[in-house]
């Protein structure tokens, strides 16, 4: 069947880019030319794209769920889990069996999340959001395995004289969202394993807003009675358990579009076709199922509640080290414009994450509160952000980190440079250093005379954008005399004044 | 590849895998490096008024070609500094061409392979690429070695450092046989100069430890290693007079349009500094580094002593 075999292509080459967007540390790829981010349905709903969310609802309304099976990197990563099990069964047959619909966990979790989004957590979407929590999975699962390979090949051509592979560190980017892609991953992946696409019709936000939908979608499938005998071979081959073959029934709202069946179906009963003639959409919901699923939902929204009200104990916690400066706000990256928006906009997929070439974004743990967990912060533990670059907010397909040209991001201030004197080697030592102010891109960090020869850095917070070069390189143990501050807020950064514009002339080597 | 000859690199892997140089064998490699640099003639040369790549050719002819330090069938690697993810006219560099005509001359005396690296301060693919370094080198047949990982770097002993007794050295140097230095000249806020000494701080890992330990003592320890490098050739076309090492606007930059070259690193630091001081003051016993040197016997700040070539084109 041609449709089963344009679906697998598509599928594969979007599932492939996708993944390897989140693994590329070397930046093969050029991240910001590749859409495939921003046509994801969360990502384009929180950023405002109205185009890309009517396109993709009008997509559906026209042909059913199509993002479901070839432009949701979840949806590929379940077909991919499903052809895997199938190499592990003795007859290589599927056998899924149909399902009702499961409609109040289904809805209960979609109102849920739109009810803790616009209460101002976003954490329930992110969790749920198909797209990003494939994106936490490869980072945090695939990228780190990828990037030992490449250490590995890297040290075999290596030794051959060969560098066009080189090795690179693999750090744990953040243990909690490690967690949260390892959990994501083994429940998904059973479920995916053992029942097809059970996540798309129960959990997804995405799938149940589609369903809404591809219900009533122009193209849809139905069972012809008069050439059906009941044989339920398209049951058994439905990854979303969504036909009835005792009653000849198809649930378009649960289908994604496989067409698994119409392909495995040898009397031609089951079909796609133009169906806005004889719209007749199966209703099927049981009295146990409700209460079920009910308990369900009111199961989900305590956990929810009993999270927030861990938050400000969380908050609390989280201080207690025994540094003599702690950050009082934490840093958001460029382009996030304040915490606010950036809570407001990302559901943690991590590309940013995944893409910035100088390691430095991380995703947060409880800096931002549970409602921003997981979203990207800045930590200059391995390097510091580049002065030039802008890649994260190219890359974002939320908004939630605005594009920025360089000289948008030459003028804005992420946070501001702390100086403590009392832990500089210039002072605790006396002797040379320098090492922050070498690394300040506007020289908001100068050094001016101290005593003898020797200098020490001058801070000039106006004019600082917030890179954290001084941070990462201040050699002061264990705590550095120099950090920088978040702004909740970005702010603007003033222009530093050009005071050497007096041209030398020489024309004597001088000894 | 046919299989024995994968077999033969195979096992070529293996025993370069168990076998790791001696110290022993580093200083016997070293012993010969330096005598025959050290004959005669001319030993500092200054250079002034022309372009990089043309200065070059004027100075290591004053000094008897290129062949006298680079052998043929030798490794040959070269070390700039690419600290910076910044352009050619911002200073932050080495001058690309510079080391794209070193890279030229190398390959003509016939060295069988040209290295270039520098543990970057901005990231390092950045600044290979933006620095013009890479696509200078590669274009006249040398190879760019990535510096970011510590798999790249060994330990040395420095038994004649006085706060620096050890270091992780980039394989690079130690696996050549000759070395090449050639820093750009700029102002240092931490160091006051950045020169030949200061360019060693690329070719270790941990440069922290060098911030935390007395800066200056630190930069004159490194330059004690074995291994030294046979030439140093001080990039000072366009020199970074304020805000260094880094710099921050156009105006940082003055286009000296110079080049000193010398095998004697406190020599030629000292000349460059003086040079320097003309631009903006810098008495020379500020920059503590180059006296610690001498102090080490690594050279010579008294330049009368030397026979010094200068030349204004």
């Amino acid at each position: 069947m041609i449709l089963k075999r344009l679906r697998l292509v598509l599928g594969i080459i979007s599932l492939l880019i996708l993944t390897f967007l989140f693994i590329d540390f070397a930046g093969l790829l050029p991240a910001k030319n590749i859409p495939l981010a921003d046509i994801q349905f969360v990502p384009a709903l929180l950023a405002l794209s109205f185009g890309t969310v009517t396109a993709l609802l009008l997509l559906t309304l026209l042909f059913g769920r199509i993002y479901c099976s070839v432009l949701c990197p979840m949806g590929l990563f379940q077909d991919l889990t499903g052809r895997v099990a199938l190499l592990f069964k003795k007859k290589k047959r599927r056998k899924y069996t149909y399902s009702k619909e499961k409609r109040w966990l289904r809805y209960g979790t979609l109102i849920a999340v739109a009810a803790t989004y616009f209460a101002g957590w976003s954490v329930m979407l992110s969790l749920l959001d198909p797209y990003s929590a494939f994106g936490r999975m490869a980072t945090h699962l695939l990228r780190p395995i990828y990037m030992a390979g490449n250490n590995l090949l890297a040290d075999v051509f290596n030794h051959f004289g060969n560098y066009t592979f080189y090795n690179t560190e693999v750090f744990l980017l953040g243990s909690s969202s490690l967690v949260v892609a390892l959990l994501t991953f083994l429940i998904i992946g059973y479920l995916a394993w053992r029942y097809g696409r059970t996540f798309c019709n129960t959990l997804c936000p995405v799938g149940s807003v589609l369903g809404l939908v591809s219900r009533y979608s122009m193209f849809r499938f139905n069972v012809h009675e008069d050439s059906c005998n009941q044989c339920g071979v398209c049951a058994r081959n439905c990854k979303a358990s969504c036909i009835d073959s005792k009653s000849e029934t198809v649930d378009n709202s649960r289908c994604v579009t496989c067409f698994n069946c119409t392909t495995v179906c040898s009397k031609k009963a089951i079909r796609y076709e133009f169906s806005w003639k004889k719209s007749k959409p199966t209703e099927t919901i049981s009295e146990d199922d409700s209460v079920d699923s009910r308990r369900r939902f009111l199961t989900t929204i305590g956990v929810t509640m009993l999270a927030a009200s861990t938050q400000v104990w969380a908050k609390g916690m989280h201080l207690g080290t025994n540094k003599p400066w702690v950050r009082k706000s934490p840093l958001s990256p460029p382009g996030s414009h304040s915490i606010e928006h950036l809570n407001a906009h990302c559901t943690a997929c991590h590309l940013c994450v995944a893409q910035c070439p100088s390691k430095i974004l991380k995703p947060s743990f409880l800096e931002y509160g549970i409602e921003g967990m997981m979203q990207p912060i800045m930590d200059f533990s391995h390097g510091f952000c580049n002065y030039d670059c802008t890649l994260c907010t190219e890359v974002c397909p939320n908004g939630a980190l605005k594009k920025l040209t360089v000289d948008q991001k030459h003028a804005t201030q992420m946070g501001f440079v702390k100086f403590i004197k009392t832990n500089c080697v210039v002072y605790t030592d006396e002797t040379f250093c320098g090492a922050c102010s070498e690394h300040c891109p506007t020289q908001a960090v100068s050094m001016v005379p101290y005593k003898g020869d020797l200098t020490i850095p001058q801070i000039n917070t106006a004019i600082c954008v917030g890179c954290g070069g001084c941070e990462y390189v201040c050699p002061a143990k264990p705590a550095k005399a120099i950090y920088v501050e978040g702004n909740p807020v970005h702010r603007k950064a003033e222009k530093f004044v050009d005071n050497n514009k007096k041209e030398v002339k020489i024309d004597s080597f001088g000894f | 590849m046919k299989r024995r000859d994968f077999l033969k690199a195979a096992a070529l892997t293996g025993l370069v895998t168990t076998f790791k140089l001696t110290d022993g064998m580093d200083l016997m490699a070293q012993k010969a490096v330096k005598s025959t640099a050290k004959t005669g003639g001319t030993d500092l040369v200054a250079v002034m008024g022309g372009e990089p790549a043309q200065m070059f050719q004027k100075a290591i002819a004053e000094l008897g070609g290129i062949g006298k330090y680079v052998k043929k069938g030798q490794k040959v690697c070269i070390k700039p500094n690419i600290g910076w993810d910044k352009t050619p006219e911002m200073a932050g560099n080495t001058n690309p061409e510079l080391i794209g005509e070193i890279v030229r001359q190398c390959k003509k005396a016939g060295a069988s392979e040209v290295v270039v690296f520098d543990n970057s301060c901005d990231d390092w693919r950045k600044s290979y690429k933006n620095s013009g370094i890479e696509e200078a080198a590669t274009a006249a047949g040398a190879k760019m070695l990535p510096p970011k990982d510590v798999s790249y770097y060994r330990d040395i002993n420095l038994p004649n450092g006085v706060k620096l007794k050890t270091a992780k050295v980039h394989q690079a140097i130690l696996d050549c046989d000759v070395w090449i230095n050639v820093p750009v000249l700029k102002n240092h806020g931490g160091a006051q100069m950045t020169i030949s000494m200061k360019n060693h701080m690329g070719i270790v890992w941990d440069r922290g430890f060098f911030h935390r330990n007395d800066l200056q003592q630190c930069i004159a320890d490194i330059c004690t290693l074995d291994k030294a490098a046979v030439l140093h050739v001080v990039d000072a076309y366009r020199v970074m007079k304020t805000n260094g090492p880094r710099g921050r606007a156009l105006s940082d930059v003055a286009n000296a349009k110079a080049m000193f070259v010398s095998a004697d690193i406190v020599a030629v630091d000292t000349a460059a500094t003086k040079f320097f001081g003309q631009l903006v003051d810098m008495p020379l016993e500020s920059v503590k580094h180059i006296a610690y040197a001498q102090d080490l016997k690594l050279g010579t700040m008294d330049l009368s002593k030397l026979k010094v070539k200068k030349i204004q084109l």
